[in-house]
């Protein structure tokens, strides 16, 4: 199948991503607003074409070891909900960094807490770049702002996992789920053949046993595999670190927003400019590994920074631990299931951080 | 002495008649004495290493006494969450569909916390094999009550004994798992007797068998015992067993495939 322009939801596109990515397995479970990948993948049958299995699970956290599983043995597999279902999921994703597996998790964020709305938030930022599950752990956190990236990042996601053999989410919300984009879609991989060396496939005479766990009774070797598991994280802070720009080389003040609220803030910029303020956006792409050295250094240059998230304030937390008190940082946010709008975002710059 | 002699002469490596099965590791098992655990590994590996499976077997230990199992048999393992084995082997299979998968659960693990994946592994009929150890108590966290424990049987969180008006009657879940149209072979054994040991290695080799046909779930219980926290010597346990929870838990076949029942089949012809 070649490169392709289609107008779909970013739901739709992160299904057929997976299939053209070379998937080998998706696991998942109703819940809005995500239920269109499952439907994609079931009305797609990829098992007829590629071989890649897709199958409802009884729950979310029965899916998510279902992909524990597929993961053990090599497999490329991943799984979809929205922060509900994300929530039940966190057993099964700590057990997968403790176990070192790849996959790859994609969260439809909707407001909460609780069963909260079905609408567009970003009030899971804590869970999904601070651990989420119990333990010491990280995941790998895209985070989308179009649908072109909820494909794009099916495949950059896959690669992160199997080369950190880390699990990756993707950071997505109900609004870039739902809405329909154009979107170019890669020509289709063939499903990996290769079989790593650390996978579950039966033991054959030529190697030992493979033993997929996160267990380990002798704390000494349990603090060992901590440091382990620190090293690599501060690898992939080191290599991974991934943002965007826009219009921040002569900026006075800088926005700081991820996913739908930095599409927001495009507009904002924009208004903001045409009003006479030297506004800047940064993007973050990465959440886990968060461009810290970026903003601490853009904090050498501008007077202040607004933090806009749609959640009660927590990306601005790691903003200011960037910045260090070098300049004020505030944060503007709207909440369960809101969506700032471009004025406001110009009028809580001003108020909170202009001043005047 | 003539005895000495006679020890030396028995064990000579000519001699012996029982030893370590290859798939058997050379780790000392974590074991309590007396425990049912260690006679059902040994009888997985006899038949993995009869059945020649070493290279095509991937099992997937529990949470429980049995956690550590991964470290017994030599062969590929995934350590599942507490009752999510099942969920695990229903990827495994459905990606590697001509390796055999196993899982291998105790009561609390099956049949409390990983009912729903237990219960609708079977409903789909994924084509693998539970092997489910039942010694109606929680032994590794110290004999908490499990959905096993018998009526009126004490435990550290039914000190007085299982009221069922408020803790419940105990599952019996093997009975459940039989009705649904996802299971091709269900069937509860025991270890407790030698004679017993024999049929529940007929009954797994049968279900090791049946994985290769494809038609649906084997479930092989096995009632078992747990002397540590039943506070009895092994000896005791397995009268106990016999006496007590046998009676609940009867022994034998709970469902066969049709072929094997005599039921004309939808049998195909070769």
């Amino acid at each position: 199948m070649e490169r392709e322009l289609r107008l779909m939801k970013g739901n739709e596109a992160v299904a057929e991503a997976a299939i053209r990515a070379g998937a080998d397995g998706y696991f998942g479970y109703p819940i809005t607003p995500q239920s269109e990948i499952l439907e994609y993948l079931m009305e797609a049958n990829p098992y007829e074409t590629t071989g890649m299995v897709v199958l409802q699970a009884e729950s979310e956290i029965a899916a998510i070891n279902m992909v524990y599983g597929g993961a053990g043995c090599g497999k490329k597999v991943l799984t979809t909900s929205s922060s509900p279902g994300i929530s039940l999921k966190q057993e099964g994703i700590t057990y997968i960094a403790g176990a070192e597996l790849p996959c790859l998790i994609v969260n439809v964020v909707r407001g909460g807490p609780g069963l909260g709305t079905i609408q567009p938030a970003q009030s899971d930022y804590f869970q999904a770049v601070k651990g989420g599950g119990h333990g010491d752990y990280h995941l790998i956190v895209l985070a989308p702002a179009s649908v072109q990236e909820m494909a794009d990042f099916v495949g950059l996601g896959f690669d992160l996992a199997f080369k950190y053999r880390n699990p990756v989410m993707i950071l997505s919300d109900g609004a870039i789920g739902q809405m329909m984009e154009k979107v170019w879609l890669g020509p289709r991989q063939e499903r990996s053949k290769t079989v790593p060396d650390w996978a579950t496939t039966g033991k054959p005479p030529t190697r030992k046993r493979n033993i997929i766990t996160s267990l380990d009774l002798d704390p000494n070797a349990q603090e060992i595999f901590n440091l382990k598991l620190i090293a690599k994280y501060n690898e992939i802070k080191e290599k991974e670190v991934r943002y965007e720009e826009f219009q921040c080389e002569d900026a006075e003040y800088l926005l700081v927003a991820y996913g739908t609220s930095a599409r927001v803030c495009q507009k904002s910029v924009q208004m903001a400019r045409e009003a006479g303020m030297k506004v800047g956006l940064l993007r973050p792409i990465t959440l886990f590994p968060f461009p810290t050295m970026r903003i601490r250094e853009l904090a050498g240059k501008v007077k202040g920074i607004l933090s806009v998230e749609m959640n009660a304030g927590q990306m601005v937390e790691d903003v200011q631990l960037a910045v260090n008190g070098k300049v004020p940082v505030e944060h503007y946010g709207r909440m369960g299931g809101m969506i700032p709008t471009p004025d406001e975002v110009v009028d809580n710059l001003k108020s909170k951080i202009i001043g005047g | 002495m003539a005895e000495a002699t006679g020890i030396k002469e028995i064990i000579k490596p000519e001699n012996l008649v029982y030893e370590r099965t290859s798939i058997m590791t050379e780790n000392i098992l974590s074991y309590c004495p007396g425990c049912g655990h260690g006679t059902v590994h040994r009888i997985l590996a006899e038949i993995i290493d009869e059945e020649g499976l070493q290279s095509e077997t991937i099992g997937i230990s529990p949470v429980g006494c049995s956690v550590l199992l991964y470290n017994f048999l030599d062969i590929d393992w995934q350590e599942a969450a507490h009752g999510r084995a099942p969920a695990l082997a229903t990827a495994i299979k459905r990606l590697l569909p001509d390796k055999f998968v196993f899982t291998y659960q105790g009561d609390g693990d099956l049949a409390a916390i990983g009912t729903a994946e237990t219960i609708h592994t079977c409903n789909r009929g994924e084509n693998i094999l539970i092997i489910f150890i039942n010694n109606g108590i929680y032994g590794m966290t110290g004999g908490q009550m499990a959905p096993t424990t018998l009526p009126g049987m004490k435990s550290s969180t039914s000190p007085y004994g299982r009221d069922v008006k408020t803790m419940g009657n105990p599952l019996r879940i093997t009975d459940i798992v039989a009705t649904l149209p996802g299971t091709y072979y269900v069937t509860r054994q025991s270890v407790h007797t030698p004679a017993n040991v024999r049929k529940t290695k007929k009954a797994m080799r049968k279900a090791v068998q049946y994985q290769k046909l494809n038609k649906g779930t084997c479930l092989v219980e096995i009632v078992s015992n747990c002397p540590s926290n039943w506070k009895m010597t092994p000896v005791q346990s397995n009268k106990w067993l016999e006496e007590n929870m046998l009676p609940y838990y009867p022994l034998g076949d709970l469902k066969v495939p049709e072929e094997q029942a005599g039921t004309p089949a939808n049998t195909k012809s070769e």
